[in-house]
Parts: C-alpha cells; structure tokens; sequence
C-alpha cells in the first residue's frame, strides 16, 4: 500500500487539518451519523440476511465508510452521484433515508426502486443518485454524460463516480476517462481501491502500483488519499470537486482502504489472510473519525455515543418499517420497463 | 426429414399394438435392417427392423404401452440432420410430398402401408374450422396438400359436392372403420382422378410367340438339389420386361409430373399393383430394362410375398415412372386403371383369351391380351402414349426384340 | 395543404430530422465517430457542425462502449443525446451500455427516471463489406425489454421515426438499411411523427400476407407486383417498428389472407420471423391460418464477401416469389 497522505500528521488542535476547518462542527458530525449509519445498515442488512429474511444477495462495504461520506460531504444536493454495486455507503452519504432503503432490501414497493432494484441497484434518485450499478465500471461513462449534459446545461454542479480498483482494468473507465479530459467535463473520478477485485489481488491484476497512476494516461491529476481517514479523503475530493466546478476538468481520486468483509456473502475469504483482516480493522474508519472529533474539540464522548445510539435506532426503526412494507403485485411485474403513455 | 419409425401393423384385424421390448435406445446408431423393437400382438410377437440408417432419437412408445398403428414411435436421423426437432406431433400418413422429386427413389406412389389409424388428420386450423362448421368429417375429405394435408379449398370442395347418398337405416348394415391404408388410396385416387387429367388408350397384343417362348424358357429352368426349377417365368414377368424396354425406347413417356417441371428419369423403373387383404401395394422393380426375365420373376416373386406380409419398405414402393395393373387373372377382358401421381402412366392389363383374328384373309385362333394405358396428359400427350404402348405390343409380340 | 411533392433520400431525411430536432430543442445533440466535418461515414450528419457547432453535433473518439455509456448518463441527466454507431456491427462494443444500463436503468429504479436516448444504427448487408460490416442486428436490441426497436424502410419513414424516437422517454434504437441511404421518396416539410409501435399496410391483398422490415419491405413489394400477374395477390406489411410489436395489424392480416410468410434480413433461426410466426400461432388468427407459415431470413451464417455469396445469404426478390407463390399454391 503506498503510504497515505495524512497518515503521520499531528492530531494537535493547534496543527489541524484544513478539513476541520473546510467544514463546519454540524457538517462534521452529521458525516460521523452518516458513517455511524453505513456501519449499522450493512450490520443490520447482514443480519436480516442471515436470518433468512431478505434473498439475493449483497455486497457489504465495512471498513470503506470514510471515503463514500468524505468523499459525498462536499456535494451538493442537486451534482450526481453513479455507485456501485457495494453502494449502501454512496447512497447514505448523499443523503438517502435508511428507512427507504430497508425497505428496498425487503423487495418492497415503499423501497427506493419499489423492490425492483435490490441491494445491487438501491438509488435515491431525488437526492441525486444516479444508480448503483451492477457491472463493474459500469456506471463510470454515464457518470461522464451526466458531467456532459451539466456542462451542456451550463450548470456548475458535478458528477462523482464511484467505483473499484476492479473497474480501472474495465475498458469503460479508460474510454471514460478520455472522454471526460479531452472534452474537460465536470467530474470527479472516486476509486475505492480495497485491493481485491472480488478475489484477484490489485498486485496480480494492475499493471501499475497506483490507480492514481492511471490519470496520467488521461491528462488528468491523479491523487492518493487514505481511504480510511475521512479528512484525507474529504481534503482530496473537495479539491477534485472545486476543480470541475471551475471548468478544469476531472481529477482521480484513489482511497486506499479495505472491505473487512467478504466480497458478497459467498465469499469465504480464500485469497487472503486473517491477519490481513485483522490489521485492516485496527484502522476502522470510524473510530478513528470518533477520536479525531474528540481531539479537535468538535464533538464530546457523550455526543458520539448519542450519534451511535441514534444511528441504532434509526436501523431497527427503519427495518420494522421495511418488514412490514407492501409487497409488489405480481400483476405489476412488468411496472417500470417503460414510460407511461408512449407506446410499449 | 428424419425417417419415421411407426408402429406398423402386423396382423389383419390389427388396430392397436404393444411393443414388449426395445432393442435399441434413445442415441443409438441403427443401420438399416437391424432389429428395432418387438411387437407382441395375440398371436405371435413380430420383430421389427429399422428402416433406414441413422441414429435413433425421440422413442416415444414405451415398452408395454398399447399403441395406435400407423404411430410414430421413433425417428432416424441422418448425418447433418438436427435432432433437436422433437417427434411429429401427429402420425402422418407418410406419404412423400409431390412437389420436386429429384431422383426417382425419392418419387412418392400412390398406395402406401400402415398409416395412421389414430384418427387424426394433416389439416390446417382452417380447414379444421370449416370443416366443423360445416359438419364435414375431416376423414370424409382429400387433401391435397403435402403429406395429404387438407387445406380449406379441400374442405369447399367437399362441401360443394351433393351430400353421400343416405344408405338403409342404422343397423342394416356393418360400418368399418377406415384403416390408413384405405383413407391413403381413397385419397390418393381421389387426388388422381380430380386433378390429372387421364386418357386412355387400347391395343390387343397376341401372345403367341410369347407363349411358345416362355414354355420354352421355363423347361430350360436351372434346378436345385430337389430337383425344382429356380424360377418359373409368369406372362405378368413379360409384361414388366416389355414395359420396361418400351420405356427405354420412348424415353419421352419415362416421367413423372412435378408441377414446375417434368422430370425425365435414365432408369426405367416399374411399379407392379399387388393386391393384398384391404388394399394394394405397389412395389417397384427397378431398372427392369437392364434385368433378365428370370431376375426380373424372382424379384416380383420376392416383392409380393413380401407386399402381402405388408413387409415392404418405403425404398420399396416409391418412385416408378409408370405401373402396371394386372386383372387377367380374375378373367377380365379389359379394363382402365387409375394413375399414381406423380407416375405419368399406368397399363391395365387383361386376361389373355382365345380370339379368332383375321391372318391374310384367314380366320385363325390366336390368344391375345388387351391392355389399357392411362396416360396424364399433362407429362404425356397422345401420340408419345400411342408410341409407348406400340412398343409395348411388339415387345410382347415379338420377346426376341427385349433381347436386342 | 397541398404542398408540392418534395422528395429526398433516406440519408437527408435523417439530416432533416436531426435538424428539425436540435431546432426545437436545445437538448438536443448528436454524437459519434466521424460525424463532424467528415459527415458521417455515409453523409447522413452532412454539414450539421456547421449549422449546430461541436458542441451539439460531437465526434467522439473511437468508443463506442463509452460513447453509449456518456449517452445514458447525459439522458439521466436532462439532455437528449442521439448517438450514431458508424456500423450496427460496432453496437456490439457497447452492449454492456446498451443492454444493461439503457435499458434497464428506468426499471431498476423504480421507474423513478427514464432514459430518453436515441441510438442510429446503419445495418444490412448488400454493400460489400463483409462480416463485421454488414450485419442485422435488430433482433438482438429488440429481444431486451426496456429498449423499442424501429426500422424505417423509406424516406419518409426515416424522418418521421427518427423524430418519434426523438421524443420518446425511453431508449430508442433506430436501425437504418446501408442500402437505402440513396433512396428517394416523398417527404414532407413539416416535423410530422410517424408514431413508433405502429406498422404500416404497404400493399393490399387477399392471398397471403408477408411481414417485411426494412429493405425486405421493397423486395417483398417487388415479389407481390410479379405475384399480382399470376393473381396471386399478397398483402404486405412493413413491420415498421419490432419492439413494441404491433400485433393487431399482422393478425388481422392473416385472418383475412390465411396466409403468412415473413421476410427479413437478420438470421432466421431464433429471428424476427419466429417472433411473428409464435405470435399467430398464438393468436385467435391460428384458426384462420392454412397453411404452414413461412419464414424466409438470413442464411445460418456470417455475411460473406463474395457478392454472389452475399446475396445468397439473404432473401432475394426471386426466392421471395417462388417461396410466396408455393404458399399460397398450397406446396409447402
């Protein structure tokens, strides 16, 4: 792993990061509620799993909720976001309401795609969440048209991609990419880089050691950020974003960081070790973000534990709500294939 | 197409079978003749041999099961062919469509065996339709399509012609059911009779040389260790003969209609009519103008025996340009027969009987033997009939000239 | 009203309608390889950039996957992109965009956006460009639910589809035949729509009905203009559009002619015509049907080079004749 930006610099409230002051002690701590959130609602979704009260499958991002909030806190409501099938954390971040997305996990119709979507495609669209996608890389070009059509509207919102160090080996992100330098589009590409793509290691599948590395090809800022410290990758992508507003153009973000858990829930951990594991969740992103709150004088040990508390609840709330939502019609299969009132 | 295999019938009053063991499995490579499966009836059980070489697929009749005659139990395929085509969903008389005819093993005869006994019938839904609305019985009704296949013009046809005349009241008289071999020839000759048009023409042919000379030939017979002659030359084997030879010489009449096209064929091929309990079969002796008249004697010897075991192959009764129908033995004088698409001829054969003809103003005994040919005049107009049949007549008058 | 008769080529009956469209809406804006100066590899762009800039009217590098993908994500996000593959053939790099994200983004979502996106598709063998040139892809694109599917076969249905396919909320391939580019026919002025789901009855008959799409529409019009002075008179449908299927125009058709034959350029096997041929098997028009139905499509094979073997490998007006003229002859 290459060595993190941030990793080494002081705590010390006389030598804070910029971050803290970027954003303000409300911002802060709603993104520590919206990480508190991920963490629960990946919990509480595993759990509902488990006891067999959901099918299908998911994709849990544990370990990765400092980079789907440091990397959403600096967006507006009305830029884009496109996500990926480990999208719960993207989706929260850009400020979905977890009850909805329950119930879009149970398969029901108060769910954010009626139960048509599933774990894989949960997507608040009103909040601007272009979809979760499930094909690697898949939704990186439309996130380079989404930038296009702001531009073409004049706008200055963005678009922020999210997706894996898996997806920079697809040829979608490399035609993308391009696309998006040459024609200077405002986007900004986030790469989760959590060093397997499903089981084959970045070492065994890249050619070079960074994603970041990859952004030269394109003529565009490649950035490394520490995808388990929030400001780092918060500092990183508000940067990224500035830029695009601006006209300049997209940068790519790398987030160094980790899944603790298994790729999807079949996955039984072959290709790497549980000391591996187990170093990873000694760097929770989390609690590290708890403790720097702390540090910097933004939040209290009671405020925290009332955050986490709250998140809690919020999660049981939310999974009653879901599991006692409407079933679809079967007579409504086909709902949603086409627009209403054009010939189908 | 993949070659059907039916259950055939194998016994008289035979309307159902069963068949108590299968010899092959689905996938098996089966070359022609080798044994199928064996048919158990009340009497005896019949082993049944494949008819053609392939690959077995779609066995659809299960061992025990009592089975329609005429059903398709399996299928052959051959090489390239797909497999994938699941069974005929419906036994179809197998009857070859009439349409283009490449090689004369591939021309379709008029009279067929075991068919389908199921009651169902190649219609199309309309002519299913219509049929029902107009209280017609899809059996009553030809069908002139491929396989027999009735189409709606077949259904307006039937209905336009006057209602069968009302017999005697119910119960003065015995219903039989139709067989398939009966629905084929009432189909098949109904299709002739309404769509070729037929003409005929006569000639009397003296049998006197012919005669002396088949007496002659039959006392020359080789013999086998009991001392019984190899073969006994019938009239009926020079008739074929001289059929054959008349064809070489008039190649012209040595067709069959194809609708676009009339095929002409190198090999003169020569259906004989053997009648057998319920119908008829028409089995072919090939390139009969090449053959001896002993060979020829034995092959129909064969052939029949066969025909009426209902033991023919399909290879067995197809193709033929022309046929030949023989009533002499029952002492007819003459008499015209009915072509078998596409054939363009058929010869009607009587009985040789003792004339007094006029010889150089002399009234003299001769045996002589009408013979009737119905030529479609669509593939064979007047005069290249009349030229035919000359040939015929002098090939029987003078059999020294079949030598030539 | 009574305008004088204009005609135009396919090809500028395209342009017509991209003008008309990027006129009426500023959201409008085009997109492809070679679509700018050069105009279009077969001159259907022509001088758009000028009249539009580069900015509505953008070659894009060679990526088509990217491409497409950049045209779904600009159609989420409020515009109305219409992208032009150089070749249908070169859809295939972009199925993944196509397929799954296109077509299915509005359903995985709940219905909650639509993806109102226009894709040209120049398709047909005929031109000599072999394989990868010359394919009949629409079978393929109309198989995928979310996706409508349109083959205009003249001038004036090239325009009037194009711009339906314009308005329309949801996804929208647009095949066009290579072939009939240089084609001429009537079009009108005005920014008529020809409605997408709807099939045209192009000639009125008794005998048999063939259901053609695109260039098969002309050879099957050719094939019952022979048949007529046979009396054999055949009814023929342009299928217009394969995805939504307008079902009632061919059942009606085959209940009154009892016949079908369909006549297409994609492969036959598992192809357009078995879609049809199911669909009056299914239909009350089964009971009407007598005679077998008839199927003729591209050969079981790529489109080959040699322009005898390229011509073998679709229907020909003389096979469609001498097929049709079986049919109703009662033949097959």
């Amino acid at each position: 792993m290459a060595k993190p930006v941030a990793a080494a610099k002081s705590e010390a409230a006389s030598n804070q990061r910029p971050f803290y002051k970027q954003f303000t002690p409300e911002q802060l701590k709603e993104a520590l509620r919206r990480m508190c959130l991920i963490r629960r609602f990946e919990e509480g979704a595993e759990e509902a799993y488990m006891r067999g009260l959901i099918h299908g499958t998911m994709h849990l991002s544990i370990g990765q909720e400092a980079s789907a909030v440091g990397a959403t806190m600096a967006l507006r409501k009305t830029d884009y976001i496109t996500s990926t099938h480990r999208g719960h954390g993207h989706c929260i971040g850009k400020g979905a309401d977890p009850k909805l997305m329950f119930a879009e996990f149970f398969g029901k119709e108060e769910g954010y795609c009626r139960g048509r979507g599933g774990s894989m495609h949960i997507a608040d669209v009103e909040s601007g969440n272009l979809g979760a996608n499930g094909i690697v890389a898949g939704g990186i070009p439309i996130a380079v048209g989404a930038a296009l059509a702001i531009k073409q509207q004049k706008r200055d919102d963005v678009a922020l991609c999210f997706f894996g160090d898996g997806a920079t080996n697809e040829g979608a992100f490399h035609e993308a990419l391009n696309m998006a330098s040459i024609w200077k589009l405002p986007v900004v590409f986030v790469c989760e880089n959590n060093k397997y793509g499903m089981s084959v290691s970045t070492e065994r599948s890249m050619a070079v050691a960074n994603v970041a590395d990859r952004a030269s090809a394109y003529n565009m800022p490649g950035v490394i950020a520490d995808g388990n410290r929030i400001e780092d990758v918060a500092e990183a992508v508000t940067t990224a974003i500035a830029r695009a507003r601006e006209g300049q153009g997209p940068t790519l973000v790398e987030c160094k960081t980790y899944r603790t858990r298994g790729h999807s829930r079949s996955d039984r951990n072959r290709y790497r070790t549980k000391e591996e594991i187990e170093e990873w969740k000694l760097r929770d992103p989390i609690g590290h973000f708890e403790t720097e709150l702390v540090a910097n004088g933004i939040a209290t040990a009671d405020e925290i534990a009332a955050i986490s508390a709250a998140a809690d609840a919020e999660i049981a709330a939310g999974i009653d709500f879901a599991r006692n939502g409407t079933d679809p019609s079967p007579n409504d299969v086909t709902r949603g294939v086409y627009t209403p009132g054009n010939p189908s | 197409m993949p070659i059907e295999v039916i259950l055939p019938k194998v016994d008289m009053d035979m309307a159902t079978g069963k068949i108590a063991k299968w010899h092959v499995k689905d996938g098996d490579a089966v070359r022609k003749g080798a044994l199928l499966f064996e048919i158990e009836t009340d009497k005896a059980a019949m082993e049944i041999d494949a008819p053609g070489d392939g690959i077995i697929r779609n066995i659809t009749a299960a061992e025990g099961a009592i089975i329609p005659v005429g059903q398709t139990v399996a299928l052959i395929y051959q090489d390239g062919e797909s497999a994938a085509a699941p069974a005929a969903p419906e036994p179809l008389p197998p009857v070859k469509p009439i349409t283009p005819a490449p090689r004369p093993d591939a021309v379709p005869t008029a009279v067929l065996p075991a068919a389908s006994a199921s009651g169902r019938f190649p219609a199309t839904p309309l002519a299913r339709r219509l049929a029902k609305q107009g209280g017609l019985a899809l059996e009553s009704i030809a069908g002139s399509g491929p396989r027999g296949r009735i189409s709606a013009a077949d259904v307006h046809g039937a209905l336009a012609r006057p209602a069968a005349p009302q017999h005697a009241e119910p119960g003065s008289y015995q219903v039989t059911p139709l067989d398939g071999m009966r629905r084929t020839i009432a189909q098949r000759l109904t299709l002739s009779k309404q769509t070729v048009p037929h003409f005929y023409l006569t000639v009397n042919c003296d049998l006197t040389r012919l005669s002396e000379i088949r007496e002659r030939l039959n006392a020359h017979a080789p013999r086998d260790e009991r001392k019984l002659p190899v073969w006994k030359l019938s009239i009926n084997d020079f008739i074929i003969k001289a059929m054959a030879s008349a064809l070489r010489q008039v190649p012209d009449a040595n067709v069959t209609w194809a609708d676009e096209a009339i095929h002409k064929y190198h090999s003169c091929d020569v259906g004989v009519a053997v009648a057998v309990e319920g119908g008829l079969f028409t089995p072919v002796v090939r390139a009969a103008e090449s053959k001896s008249l002993p060979q020829i004697s034995m092959e129909m010897k064969d052939l029949a025996a066969r025909a009426r075991a209902r033991k023919l192959l399909p290879s067995e009764y197809q193709g033929g340009t022309t046929t030949i129908s023989n009533l002499g033995m029952f002492g007819i004088e003459q008499f015209t027969a009915i072509i078998n698409p596409p054939q363009a001829t058929i010869l009607a054969v009587g009985a040789g009987l003792e004339r007094f003809v006029p010889v150089k103003g002399q009234s003299v005994l001769r045996t002589q033997m009408t013979c009737a040919l119905s030529c479609d005049h669509r593939a064979v107009d007047g005069a290249l009939g009349a030229q035919l049949l000359a040939a015929f007549k002098t090939f029987i008058e003078e059999p020294a000239l079949m030598l030539a | 009203m009574n305008a004088p008769l204009r005609e135009l080529t396919y090809a500028q009956a395209i342009q017509e309608a991209l003008a008309t469209a990027m006129e009426a809406d500023k959201r409008v804006f085009i997109m492809g390889e070679d679509i700018g100066v050069y105009g279009g590899a077969f001159q259907v762009t022509g001088d758009l950039v000028h009249r539009f800039g580069e900015d509505r009217v953008m070659d894009t590098p060679i990526s088509e996957l990217g491409a497409a993908g950049i045209a779904v994500g600009a159609a989420l996000a409020g515009s109305r992109p219409i992208l032009e593959f150089q070749f249908s053939d070169f859809a295939t790099l972009a199925m993944e965009q196509i397929v799954n994200q296109a077509a299915k983004m509005r359903f995985m979502l709940g219905g909650k956006v639509s993806v109102p996106l226009v894709m040209r598709l120049p398709s047909g063998s005929g031109t000599g460009a072999a394989a990868q040139h010359s394919q009949s892809l629409e079978a393929w694109l109309a198989h995928v639910p979310g996706l409508k599917v349109v083959q205009p076969s003249t001038p004036h249905d090239a325009k009037g589809l194009l711009l339906a396919a314009i308005d329309d909320p949801d996804p929208v391939m647009v095949f066009e035949h290579k072939l009939l580019y240089k084609m001429k026919g009537e079009v009108p002025e005005d920014a008529y729509r020809v409605p997408i789901g709807k099939a045209a009855v192009r000639r009125e008959g008794r005998h048999a009905t063939i259901v053609a799409t695109s260039i098969m529409v002309h050879r099957a019009l050719e094939a019952a203009e022979v048949l007529a002075g046979e009396g054999i008179e055949v009814e023929v449908i342009d299928l217009r559009t394969l995805r939504p299927l307008d079902t009632a125009t061919i059942i009606e058709s085959v209940k009154k002619t009892t016949r079908l034959a369909c006549v297409y350029e994609g492969v036959k096997t598992l192809g357009i015509g078995a879609e049809i041929s199911a669909l009056i098997a299914e239909s009350e028009a089964f009971d009407y049907l007598d005679a077998p139905i008839l199927r003729l499509g591209g050969v079981d094979s790529p489109i080959p080079y040699n322009p005898v073997l390229e011509k073998a490998a679709v229907p020909q007006t003389p096979g469609i004749i001498e097929q049709v003229r079986n049919l109703v002859k009662g033949r097959i």
